[in-house]
């Protein structure tokens, strides 16, 4: 499973890999917030959580088709089908890649771009504690939805309209902790219920995501 | 150590395509599928790898011990072949890639990047990919597609090597490899396509 793991890393640093990619477009996404809604700073810090959760969820889905559909060209998933390590754990160790090389660089950058935002200060640390707990759902709720479109020529589209819908609970608890959190109110009841979905979802999906390979592979 | 299969039916894509496929593979002998293409010889080796379920039928002893290699050679073009190597061998718990570097002349190419190789090249090394698996049944698929005269050679000795060290291979080729092989001729156990198993579904997925 390490193996697995590093291959992935070590792809998506090489030329080609799309590391970077998500980010990049996450940067100009909420760069671009301000010229759209103009120099107001308090109408700024107000959708500022809002805006830094979505432009991090699209960031993610960005990525997506590239987590499993390489893998199907090359033949890779017909030989890891085949293999001893179990496809459930495959598709795991592939999310976690997936999110050490999208969803981790997006909570880093989301505090700089906090500022962008005019994000008040109380905020910066729940909004990187709401993107850490909820951008691991988002990776593993993805590699599901490419999981289920893998075979398909141009497949992308229709991930995208798979994804999405069942992005919005953790887009709405995550934002909740973020905007909660910038307000100065308590925002403990949206992060446990955050941490409950990104729980459940590490917990049910690899298996749900490897049901639908093993679908698309047969 | 043997692998068997019993009155097997296959489909591709909902449609049947053999029906009552029977025979049974000792260690360290090899059986060749013949047959003209869209015979499902394809389909029976994805069948017997574990990649789809049989219509009907048994087959006994493959379980956890295929390697299968495909059309494709599951080689990433932005890794270096010995990375593509570990990488597989990593996967079936082993770590010794050294021997099937050798066995294919793959040892100065090692630091190339997969990407980089020639058609014939990036096949040996998908071949090679099937000696660090360390799996007994090796299923090949159109191996010797791309492959040169002295490659086919190499590939032949790898396989009686293999089946020397009590191995067995399932092969699906047009060329004579000069293996002391069973031959199974897939063309009289064509399916009657009529017969379609939740052929809607499938064909659609």
């Amino acid at each position: 499973m390490s193996a697995l793991l590093l291959r992935d890393l070590r792809l998506a640093l090489r030329a080609g890999g799309g590391f970077g990619l998500g980010l990049a477009f996450f940067l100009i996404l909420v760069v671009l917030v301000p010229f759209s809604v103009g120099p107001q700073s308090a109408l700024l810090s107000a959708i500022a959580p809002g805006v830094l959760w979505l432009g991090a969820l699209l960031a993610c889905l960005l990525s997506l088709d590239r987590l499993l559909a390489l893998d199907y060209e090359d033949g890779t998933l017909d030989v890891l089908a085949t293999a001893p390590l179990p496809l459930e754990a495959a598709l795991a160790v592939k999310s976690l890649a997936h999110w050490i090389t999208t969803g981790l660089p997006l909570v880093i950058a989301a505090p700089a771009l906090g500022v962008l935002l005019n994000l008040p200060v109380a905020g910066f640390g729940w909004l990187v504690v709401s993107l850490l707990l909820g951008t691991p759902a988002l990776s593993m709720i993805g590699c599901f939805g490419a999981a289920l479109t893998v075979g398909i020529k141009r497949g992308g589209l229709l991930m995208s309209l798979l994804v999405l819908p069942l992005y919005v609970p953790t887009l709405i608890f995550g934002a909740e902790v973020a905007r909660r959190g910038a307000t100065g109110m308590d925002a403990q009841t949206p992060l446990v219920l955050l941490a409950g979905i990104t729980l459940g979802t590490l917990a049910l999906l690899p298996f749900a995501a490897a049901a639908a390979l093993r679908m698309t592979i047969k | 150590m043997t692998l068997r299969l019993t009155d097997v039916a296959v489909a591709r894509g909902g449609v049947p395509v053999l029906s009552g496929v029977s025979f049974t593979l000792e260690a360290g002998s090899a059986l060749v599928l013949r047959g003209p293409n869209g015979s499902g010889k394809t389909t029976l080796i994805r069948t017997i790898a574990g990649l789809q379920p049989p219509l009907s039928g048994h087959i006994e002893g493959a379980e956890e011990r295929v390697a299968y290699a495909g059309h494709a050679d599951g080689l990433k073009a932005m890794l270096s072949v010995a990375e593509n190597l570990s990488f597989w061998a990593a996967v079936y718990g082993r770590r010794d890639i050294a021997p099937a570097l050798a066995a294919y002349a793959l040892t100065p190419l090692a630091d190339r990047l997969a990407g980089s190789l020639s058609a014939g090249q990036k096949r040996r090394a998908g071949l090679a990919r099937l000696m660090v698996t360390g799996r007994a049944i090796w299923t090949l698929d159109e191996p010797t597609v791309s492959l040169d005269r002295e490659a086919v050679a190499m590939f032949a000795d790898a396989v009686r090597a293999h089946l020397g060290a009590g191995g067995m291979a399932l092969l699906a080729t047009h060329i004579d490899l000069g293996l002391e092989a069973q031959m199974l001729d897939v063309t009289p156990l064509r399916a009657d396509a009529r017969q379609r198993h939740g052929a809607s579904d499938e064909a659609f997925l």
